[in-house]
């Protein structure tokens, strides 16, 4: 078996591409990013042509492979655990249409917000739309679902959850590889109004939904992923996903000593749970994410069997798992190292020296500086880097596109100025139909579309809004008189202080574009120019 | 046998250059490897990790508990202190003394040197200025891999393998001024 150092997301990347899927969609997110840009850099992609382009956002991202799956081959769909709210609609929805050729969607969740404003936990998403949900425990587990996920998805004719957080995302170990499979031929869904949700059709094909639902957990594949192993012990443990290892890092050597379920696939079977509950005194509940297993095994009395977990303290409520905490919950002894000295500083992420937000946030400063702190909705992104000191200017980072809204509502509720600032791709992901609110109200709001043509926190990623944005905002109404355009340079300073003030104090809708290149991308760009003229002389 | 390293720096640094010639060379001597990384918004200048872990026997945690670290890795002083917690008691810290300022409150170099003595067993060199005398300012990861090479359970030849497929594609010149301050981080430690 060849085996390759894979991160998760990689490993992922590469089983989607060995089981034979045809087309990938995604929207960059931390901690999800890396599968697509495996797939697009994959030569076996290139080679099998397998369709492979960032998507405008998650919502588009997950029709686009729903299609692709409507006629007939295999899509993957990949984003992070909020990308997965703006796909939410096409995914709960999916489930009652079903699907033809299997259709993965891999949520990346984010425990402990490393890159993110919520930790919420996807295996949520998939209990409510009543799909299978695959959580791996390691590297070679991501692979090796992704397999079963396409097998049970064109089994049973649904979506498959595949869910993974930020630890197995990114870390990297040895996986084997099998032998790729040959993708599916085009062909229509064999009944005609399968994809047709009128509620008469959809009232039908709920009920088969739920009907089905309630078969998954004694599905051979399904359950075989969950692991019971007997132990002497009277605490039996339950674990879900990755949780498992750093159970077995507390215990290896012990193993028999604890009775554990080791789960990675839901629904999970009852009689497993059973198996292990009836040997046991109490059960404690080790879970990435929230407390879901422990929550139905408490069930709403709390009364009939004794849980610990996240609910009772043992472990605590919010944030990742690491190896001590689950010492602690164990009851183990463990160790650590010297104290932190107090000198050492925090060190926050801050803009890139030569950075065009930073020579932006500069000009609005000044610009906004008589009417006092407070006035500006922001997004999303690398700028909302301008929330830090020094320049303090950022007062909302919610989702996708709140910028502009949300300064809607202010200045409906009477503030003013409300400026919103955003990012190019930020504003082609969501911020384009909450401008198109702004522009019938004319409200009086300045949006500052901070172009800098590419999906920079992500890592680079191409920008859907590069070269197009004018042509956007005008062909949403905005008036050509109020849609500037300035280069966030420090020579440009004071020339950039005007304009943002003069649309500022207009007391209509204006669009403010600040565009210069982001150096990170245009570092790369100039180094792999250079590479291409070294070559051409050889 | 179990190797457990952290390393440390600052988004952009490059310590995953560290990381992946760790891995290649212990892919290369059929070792088990888990190397938890950070990417996304800490990337950008602010205060950056990966734990590597190399063992003869499966790997389960991605990361290194508390107090059992064998090895600090860092490419900035201040930074090797933050990951104090993890080390263990027997344990090194190999840092470069170049510190990294992009906050306002950095403390006094002198200091984190003191901190640094203190923590016990520390290998401390100005590895950027090894790096420029060898005519390659950009290999100071190198010369750090290369001072901490002593306490990594691998052969030096096979990290020397493992630069030599990391940097193949950018030429034989490429490949040699890293050797180069491999070799040199490894003498400037004067450990054998």
């Amino acid at each position: 078996m060849h085996k390759q150092l894979l991160l998760g997301d990689e490993a992922i990347a590469q089983a989607a591409l060995d089981a034979g899927m045809s087309g990938m969609y995604a929207y960059p997110g931390t901690p999800s990013t890396e599968i697509m840009e495996y797939v697009q850099a994959s030569p076996q992609a290139a080679r099998d042509n397998v369709c492979r382009d960032w998507s405008s956002n998650e919502k588009t991202a997950m029709e686009a492979a729903l299609g692709m799956s409507y006629a007939g081959k295999r899509a993957m769909v990949a984003m992070k655990h909020v990308g997965l709210n703006v796909a939410a609609d096409a995914f709960i929805n999916s489930a009652v249409t079903g699907v033809n050729g299997g259709l993965i969607v891999v949520a990346a969740d984010d425990p402990s917000m490393h890159s993110s404003q919520n930790e919420q936990d996807s295996r949520f998403y998939g209990k409510f739309a009543l799909v299978p949900v695959l959580e791996p425990r390691n590297q070679q587990e991501a692979y090796d679902m992704v397999f079963d996920a396409f097998d049970l998805s064109e089994k049973y004719r649904l979506p498959v959850l595949l869910r993974i957080t930020t630890r197995l995302a990114h870390s990297r170990a040895s996986v084997g590889l099998r032998e790729p499979k040959p993708r599916n031929t085009q062909s229509l869904p064999s009944n005609p109004r399968q994809f047709v949700l009128l509620p008469a059709i959809a009232r039908k094909q709920y009920r088969a939904l739920t009907g089905l639902f309630e078969t998954l957990p004694a599905d051979g594949v399904i359950s075989g992923w969950n692991r019971l192993s007997k132990g002497t012990g009277k605490t039996g443990i339950i674990t879900c996903g990755i949780a498992y290892n750093y159970l077995l890092e507390n215990i290896t050597g012990h193993q028999d000593d604890y009775p554990v379920l080791s789960v990675a696939a839901y629904p999970v079977d009852k009689k497993m749970v059973a198996l292990l509950v009836d040997s046991c005194e109490k059960v404690l509940v080790l879970e990435e994410g929230y407390p879901m297993i422990e929550e139905q095994l408490r069930g709403l009395l709390d009364r009939d069997v004794k849980v610990m977990g996240r609910l009772d303290g043992t472990v605590p409520r919010d944030g990742e798992l690491n190896p001590v905490i689950v010492a602690k919950a164990l009851g183990l002894k463990t160790t650590t190292g010297k104290a932190v000295p107090s000198m050492v500083r925090q060190r926050p992420p801050s803009f890139c020296k030569g950075c065009s937000h930073a020579d932006m946030y500069a000009a609005l400063a000044e610009a906004i500086k008589e009417f006092g702190p407070g006035r500006v909705f922001s997004d999303i992104g690398c700028y909302t880097l301008g929330a830090l000191p020094p320049y303090n200017m950022v007062n909302s980072c919610v989702d996708m596109g709140a910028s502009v809204t949300m300064a809607i509502g202010a200045t409906d509720a009477g503030l003013f100025p409300a400026v919103a600032v955003i990012g190019d791709s930020t504003f082609t992901h969501s911020g384009m139909t909450g401008l198109l609110d702004a522009v019938i109200k004319d409200s009086p709001v300045t949006l500052i579309i901070s172009d800098n043509s590419t999906t920079g926190m992500t890592g680079g990623q191409q920008s859907q809004a590069t070269d197009r944005i004018e042509s956007i905002c005008l062909g949403l109404g905005v008036s050509r008189e109020h849609l500037r355009v300035i280069i966030p340079l420090k020579k440009n300073h004071e020339e950039n202080v005007a304009v943002i003030r003069e649309e500022i104090m207009h007391h209509g809708l204006s669009v403010v574009l600040a565009r210069r290149e982001c150096i990170q991308t245009a570092s790369r760009n100039k180094k792999a120019e250079s590479a291409a003229k070294n070559k051409t002389k050889e | 046998m179990k190797c457990d390293i952290i390393l440390a720096g600052v988004g952009g640094q490059g310590i995953l250059s560290i990381a992946a010639t760790i891995g290649l060379a212990a892919v290369e001597k059929n070792l088990f490897l888990k190397q938890s990384e950070v990417h996304g918004m800490s990337q950008r200048g602010g205060d950056v990790q990966s734990h590597l872990r190399l063992s003869d026997r499966e790997i389960h945690s991605d990361l290194i508990p508390e107090g059992s670290a064998d090895l600090i890795i860092s490419v900035e002083p201040m930074e090797a202190l933050r990951y104090l917690p993890w080390l263990s008691p027997e344990g090194w810290i190999v840092t470069s003394s170049l510190p990294y300022v992009n906050i306002p409150d950095y403390p006094g170099l002198e200091d984190i040197m003191t901190e640094l003595n203190k923590a016990g067993n520390t290998i401390v060199l100005d590895a950027d200025a090894i790096a420029k005398d060898l005519g390659s300012s950009r290999s100071g990861n190198m010369v750090i891999l290369g001072a901490a090479s002593s306490f990594i359970a691998l052969p030096f030849e096979s990290l020397e393998n493992a630069v030599r497929q990391l940097f193949k594609r950018k030429g034989e010149y490429i490949v040699e001024l890293n050797l180069k301050a491999l070799r040199a981080g490894r003498d400037a430690a004067g450990r054998p």
